[in-house]
């Protein structure tokens, strides 16, 4: 009963480019609905992590398994995975060439098969949920850095995945469009999407999250819910890290 | 100048303009083709054809045109290969064009970020489609104005064609001049007919480059 609602599974997964060793004997479960953040230092692995688990990249050893199919690079189930995972990247990833409507509906048409009236009805739904739906037929260059990236959440929500990933997606944006994009994100674990999210917005962190995994140099050092976490963090190395985002005058 | 000796010779200049556009944009087709072809092989990495691809690109772009057609029009008939004048125009334009060409758009592709590709793949899209649907447009509209500049040197480039006796501008030129002394009329004329020639394609130029920049994303 456990396994069915287990949408991602990793197991001893070992990464490393080279001699560069990135991500350590690392265990991960998350359960069907469940919003769980990453944090940790710069260069610490999370985007190598979440690259990982769309087969982006490829891994040294250990297992993982979303929605109890293995990913396995080159293999032919990895396009079949990948729909049912959807990822929104740090840096603008629409296609320039085309318009919001247009990106959003390629894949759903061209991957999925899925017949164009009735994804374009879906992808101007989606639109106007996070308040876009008047900008469907803009190319991305005439977007803000925060509309872009609710666009790009869209784009990847409307190929229904099971699972999202989020890499710090408000990192490249202006503060004052920080919020817009995390508001999006909040509805929709509200909604119970899966969600699985890098950032480095601590209180968003704390108001998002079901679980908060602290990662250094490639392994897992603390797990516990938000409030535990944020308020009385077990080891040495979370407590320094949460010191970098205080402030006072010396 | 004498405006007599222009009106003359004109009928002639126009039928060497025939002759050196349909030979001038045989050749830019087929160059385009053969650089967009060869391109891709070197996209792709095919084995062994990116290597023979990169060895012709060497050999074509560090040779100079005359040379090239002086080995095709006077070399293959060693080889026993007949070719007519013309043919070994559009043959030797389409080979060192097509290597131009081929630069052109490898750097196109290149220039697209490995983001593009990676969030098409996040999507769940095959390779060829993450080609086709996203990579391939956009290296194209990055290329028209290095395609653009290739054009115009290959058209300038045809003037070396009175080398192996095509009747083309530069030929009917060095003609007046040789047998009739008539230096000033053929030489104004030559300007005027080489300028017909590529100013509307330098002016289509500009426009499309500015219709692409236009168009370029960015923020
Ligand atoms: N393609 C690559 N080749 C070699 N090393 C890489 C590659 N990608 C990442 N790395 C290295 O792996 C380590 C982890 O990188 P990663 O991007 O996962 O960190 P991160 O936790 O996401 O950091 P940040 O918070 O700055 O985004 C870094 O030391 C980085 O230099
Ligand atoms: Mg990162």
């Amino acid at each position: 009963m456990s396994i069915k609602n287990e949408i991602l599974k990793i197991e001893h997964l070992h990464k490393a480019f080279g001699e560069n060793v990135i991500l350590k004997d690392f265990d991960l479960s998350v359960k069907s609905g469940e919003v769980i953040v990453i944090i940790g230092p710069s260069g610490c692995g999370k985007s190598t992590l979440l690259r990982c688990i769309n087969g982006l990249e490829d891994i040294q050893s250990g297992k993982i398994y979303v929605d109890e199919q293995p990913v396995i690079q080159g293999s032919k189930d990895l396009y079949e995975i990948r729909q049912k995972i959807g990822m929104v990247f740090q840096s603008y990833d629409l296609f320039p060439h085309m318009t919001v409507l247009q990106n959003i509906t390629l894949a759903p048409m061209k991957v999925q098969k899925r017949k164009k009236e009735k994804v374009e009805k879906e992808a101007i739904e989606l639109l106007s949920r996070v308040g876009l739906a008047d900008k469907k037929d803009s190319f991305p260059r005439q977007l803000s850095g925060g509309q872009k990236q609710r666009v790009a959440i869209v784009r990847a929500l409307c190929m229904h995945p099971e699972i999202m990933l989020f890499d710090e997606v408000t990192a490249a944006l202006d503060p004052e469009m920080v919020h817009e994009v995390l508001q999006t994100m909040l509805e929709l674990a509200q909604s119970g999407k899966t969600m699985l999210i890098v950032t480095h917005e601590m209180s968003f962190a704390r108001a998002i999250a079901d679980r908060i995994l602290f990662l250094d140099e490639g392994e897992l050092i603390e797990e516990a819910p938000p409030e535990e976490f944020f308020t009385s963090p077990k080891t040495d190395r979370a407590k320094k890290f949460l010191q970098t985002f205080e402030y006072s005058k010396k | 100048m004498n405006w007599n000796v222009i009106r003359e010779y004109l009928p002639l200049y126009i039928e060497a303009l025939g002759l050196t556009v349909k030979i001038g944009w045989l050749g830019i087709i087929l160059s385009i083709a053969l650089g967009l072809v060869c391109a891709l092989i070197l996209y792709f990495k095919v084995p062994l054809l990116q290597v023979i691809i990169k060895i012709y690109i060497e050999l074509f772009r560090n040779t100079p045109l005359l040379v090239q057609l002086f080995f095709l029009y006077f070399g293959l008939p060693k080889l026993g290969i007949r070719i007519t004048a013309q043919t070994c125009g559009i043959l030797g334009l389409t080979l060192i064009g097509g290597s131009y060409m081929t630069e052109t758009f490898r750097s196109g592709l290149s220039a697209i970020d490995s983001i593009q590709s990676e969030s098409a793949l996040s999507l769940g899209m095959k390779k060829h489609q993450v080609f086709f649907y996203v990579i391939l447009p956009q290296a194209i509209s990055i290329s028209i104005p290095g395609f653009m500049a290739n054009i115009i040197f290959l058209l300038k480039e045809t003037s070396v064609f009175s080398a192996i006796s095509l009747m083309d501008l530069m030929f009917t030129a060095k003609d007046l001049i040789g047998l009739e002394y008539k230096t000033i009329e053929a030489l104004f004329l030559l300007v005027v007919f080489y300028l017909i020639m590529l100013l509307p394609v330098s002016l289509l130029g500009t426009y499309i480059e500015r219709r692409v920049r236009y168009a370029a994303y960015g923020d």
